[in-house]
C-alpha cells in the first residue's frame, strides 16, 4: 500500500468543500482549510486551531499539507532573488522574485523544462520533464519569506503555462480568489508562446492579463525562432485574441525580445504596426540574454531606443523592461535547471 | 464553450499494431491536406484535442496516424483500443512544417518520422536525406519502405539497441560526428524538445544557418 498522500495545497475552495464532505465533515471545513492554506504560515495540520483535534486527525490520515521550502536561493545584486524548489524525483524549477519599489514581482514557472523549443530559451534547451500541479505552481509564491510583499504574480518562469492549461487555470483561481492569495486579476499576467485553443480557454474563463510572445511579425522568421508557429500562426493567435471583449482593465501585451540584424529594422516596425492594428494592445521590449549555442545576438541599446521611439510613434505603446536578475542568470529567457537534471541522471 | 478545433466524425477502417505500443491507425481521407501537416483528434466532439501529424501521403486514400501510447496521456490508451468501424473525431489539417520538393534533410526521432513519411508518401524523395532516431530496433518505423527508395540517404540511429547497418548510437552523436554538413540546405526536425534542441544546436555550431532550420515540436 502506497504511504503517498495527496496534498491539500493547492486545492480549490469546492475541492476543499468536496473533501470535507466525503470525510462526513461540515462544509465549513472547506472554509476553514482553504484560510489556513492561503491565507496563514501553517505548515501543519496541528496548527489549525479551529478545526477539531478529531477532524485533524482524520485530515492527516490521508492527507498532506503539500507546502515545501525553496531548496537555495541566489540573490542579484539588484535585489532580484531566484529561488529553487524540488519537484519531484530529480526535478527542479525556478521562481524569480523582482522587487521594484512598491512593486513586488513574482515570476513563477508552470512546467518543469519545456516543450516549445524556442530558439532564444535557455528553458527550452533543457527540453521537457513534467507538469507543475497547481499547488507546486503556488508552492514557489506560498514558501518564500516575501510572499506578503507580493503585488504581482508573472507566470513567466520555466515552462508554457497553456501547455499545462487545466493545473495553470487552478492555479489562478486560488491565486486571485478572496478564499485564496486575493492577487488582483490586474495584477497577475500569463505569458504564452500562442497555444490558440488554450489560450482561448484562459481568455473566457479568466480575467488576468495575457502577454504574447511575439518577437517577429513576420511569419517565416517567427518559425525559424519559434516552432510553435508552424501549428498555430501569429495570425490565428491575434485573431483569435480579438474575438474577445478585452475591457478596460485587462491589458493584452506582446513581448518582443530585440534580435540584433534580425528583428529590429525598420521593415519591423511598419510589420508590427500592421498586424497589431486592431487589438488593444501593447509592446513590451526586451533585451536578449545570451544563452550558450545560440547564433542570436541582442540588438544594442541605440538601435532598441530607437525601435521604441519608432513603435510609439506609430501609437503602439511600447515599453522596454528592465533587465533584473541577470548575474544570477534570472532574466527573461535564462530560468534553467538543466544541469541539476544532469547531476541527478549521472547519479 | 467555442472551440478553436472542429472535430467531425470519422469511422476507422484500420487500426495495426507496428511495434509495441505503437500504432498506425487509417480513416478514409475526407480532405485535402499538405504533406507535414497536423491535425487535431479527440474521443468525443467536444474533447480537448490532441494534435498528431497526418503519416499518409497527399493522394492515399485513407489517412494514416502514427503514434504510440502515453500510459500518463488521456487520449492514446482509449485511441489504442479503438478497433475497425469505431467512430473518433478529427479536425481538418492544418500547419505549415510542410515539404517541398528542394534537397533537404529531414531528422526524427520516435513517432516524429510521421510527417516525413507522409512527404516520402507524396513523392518528395528527390535530394532528401532522412535521419531517424530511435531507442530500439522496433523503432524504425517504416524501414522497408524507407530503404527501398532512399538507399544509403536514409539512416537509422539507434541508442540502445545494435543492428546490421545501423549506427550505434543516439542521432545527435551520428550528426555530431559527421565532418561537415551542407550549409545552404534546408533542415526539418521533428521529435520531442529534447532531441529538436539539440539537434538544431548541433547543426547550427557546425554553420548551419538557423534560417535553414525548420523544426516541428510534439506537445
Amino acid at each position: 500500500m502506497s504511504d503517498i498522500k495527496e496534498p491539500l495545497f493547492g486545492k480549490t475552495l469546492s475541492e476543499l468543500t468536496e473533501i470535507a464532505g466525503l470525510l462526513g465533515l461540515p462544509k465549513y471545513t472547506g472554509g476553514q482549510l482553504a484560510y489556513w492554506l492561503y491565507k496563514t504560515d501553517v505548515d501543519s495540520f496541528e496548527g489549525m486551531t479551529n478545526v477539531s483535534k478529531k477532524t485533524r486527525a482524520q485530515l492527516a490520515e490521508k492527507y498532506e499539507i503539500g507546502v515545501h521550502p525553496p531548496v537555495n536561493v541566489s540573490e542579484s545584486a539588484d535585489g532580484t532573488k531566484k529561488y529553487l524548489f524540488r519537484a519531484g524525483s530529480g526535478k527542479f524549477i525556478e521562481a524569480a522574485y523582482i522587487p521594484d519599489g512598491k512593486r513586488h514581482t513574482l515570476c513563477v514557472s508552470s512546467q518543469v523544462g519545456c516543450k516549445m523549443g524556442c530558439l532564444f530559451c535557455m528553458t527550452g534547451k533543457q527540453g521537457f520533464q513534467g507538469h507543475l500541479s497547481s499547488g507546486e505552481i503556488l508552492n514557489q509564491l506560498r514558501s518564500i519569506p516575501e510572499r506578503k510583499e507580493m503585488t504581482n504574480v508573472v507566470y513567466m518562469g520555466m515552462g508554457e503555462p497553456f501547455d499545462n492549461l487545466d493545473a495553470v487555470m487552478k492555479s489562478l483561481e486560488i491565486l486571485t480568489a478572496e478564499y485564496g492569495f486575493a492577487i488582483s486579476v490586474r495584477k497577475t499576467t500569463v505569458s504564452t508562446i500562442g497555444i490558440v485553443p488554450a489560450m482561448r480557454v484562459f481568455l473566457e474563463k479568466s480575467k488576468c492579463n495575457l502577454a504574447v510572445s511575439l518577437h517577429t511579425p513576420f511569419d517565416e522568421e517567427r518559425r525559424r525562432l519559434m516552432p510553435i508557429q508552424n501549428v498555430y500562426p501569429l495570425k490565428d493567435v491575434i485573431d483569435t485574441i480579438c474575438e474577445f471583449d478585452i475591457g478596460k482593465y485587462r491589458r493584452v501585451s506582446f513581448e518582443y525580445i530585440m534580435f540584433k540584424g534580425v528583428n529590429d529594422s525598420r521593415r519591423h516596425v511598419n510589420e508590427l504596426a500592421r498586424v497589431l492594428n486592431k487589438v488593444k494592445s501593447r509592446i513590451n521590449l526586451i533585451r536578449f540574454h545570451p544563452i550558450p549555442g545560440t547564433p542570436l545576438l541582442g540588438s544594442d541599446e541605440a538601435a532598441i531606443a530607437d525601435f521604441q521611439q519608432a513603435l510609439n510613434d506609430k501609437g503602439i505603446v511600447t515599453t522596454l523592461r528592465a533587465s533584473r536578475g541577470q548575474d544570477i542568470d534570472a532574466a527573461c529567457g535564462l530560468l534553467s535547471t538543466k544541469e541539476l537534471v544532469k547531476a541527478q541522471s549521472v547519479d | 464553450m467555442k472551440r478553436k478545433l472542429n472535430l467531425n466524425k470519422v469511422k476507422v477502417s484500420r487500426q495495426v499494431q507496428i511495434a509495441p505500443g505503437v500504432f498506425v491507425l487509417s480513416f478514409p481521407r475526407p480532405w485535402d491536406f499538405t504533406a507535414g501537416q497536423v491535425l487535431g483528434i479527440g474521443a468525443h466532439a467536444t474533447d480537448e484535442a490532441r494534435l498528431y501529424s497526418i503519416a499518409s501521403g497527399e493522394l492515399d486514400d485513407e489517412v494514416d496516424i502514427l503514434y504510440n501510447i502515453n500510459p500518463d496521456g488521456k487520449l492514446t490508451p482509449w485511441l489504442a483500443r479503438v478497433v475497425t468501424g469505431d467512430n473518433i473525431w478529427v479536425s481538418e489539417p492544418f500547419g505549415s512544417f510542410t515539404g517541398t520538393g528542394e534537397p533537404a534533410w529531414w531528422i526524427a526521432s520516435g513517432t516524429g518520422i510521421a510527417p516525413f513519411s507522409a512527404m516520402f508518401r507524396t513523392g518528395l524523395t528527390a535530394g532528401k536525406k532522412l535521419i531517424h532516431g530511435g531507442r530500439d530496433l522496433n523503432s524504425f518505423y517504416f524501414s522497408q519502405t524507407f530503404s527501398a527508395t532512399l538507399n544509403d540517404n536514409y539512416i537509422r540511429c539507434c541508442s540502445r539497441e545494435s543492428g546490421e547497418g545501423i549506427y550505434d548510437g543516439r542521432i545527435t552523436r551520428y550528426l555530431s560526428e559527421l565532418p561537415q554538413v551542407p550549409h545552404n540546405e534546408k533542415y526539418y526536425l521533428c521529435g520531442s524538445a529534447e532531441m529538436v534542441v539539440e539537434v538544431r544546436d548541433i547543426l547550427i555550431t557546425k554553420g548551419v544557418p538557423f534560417d535553414n532550420i525548420i523544426s516541428e515540436i510534439y506537445f
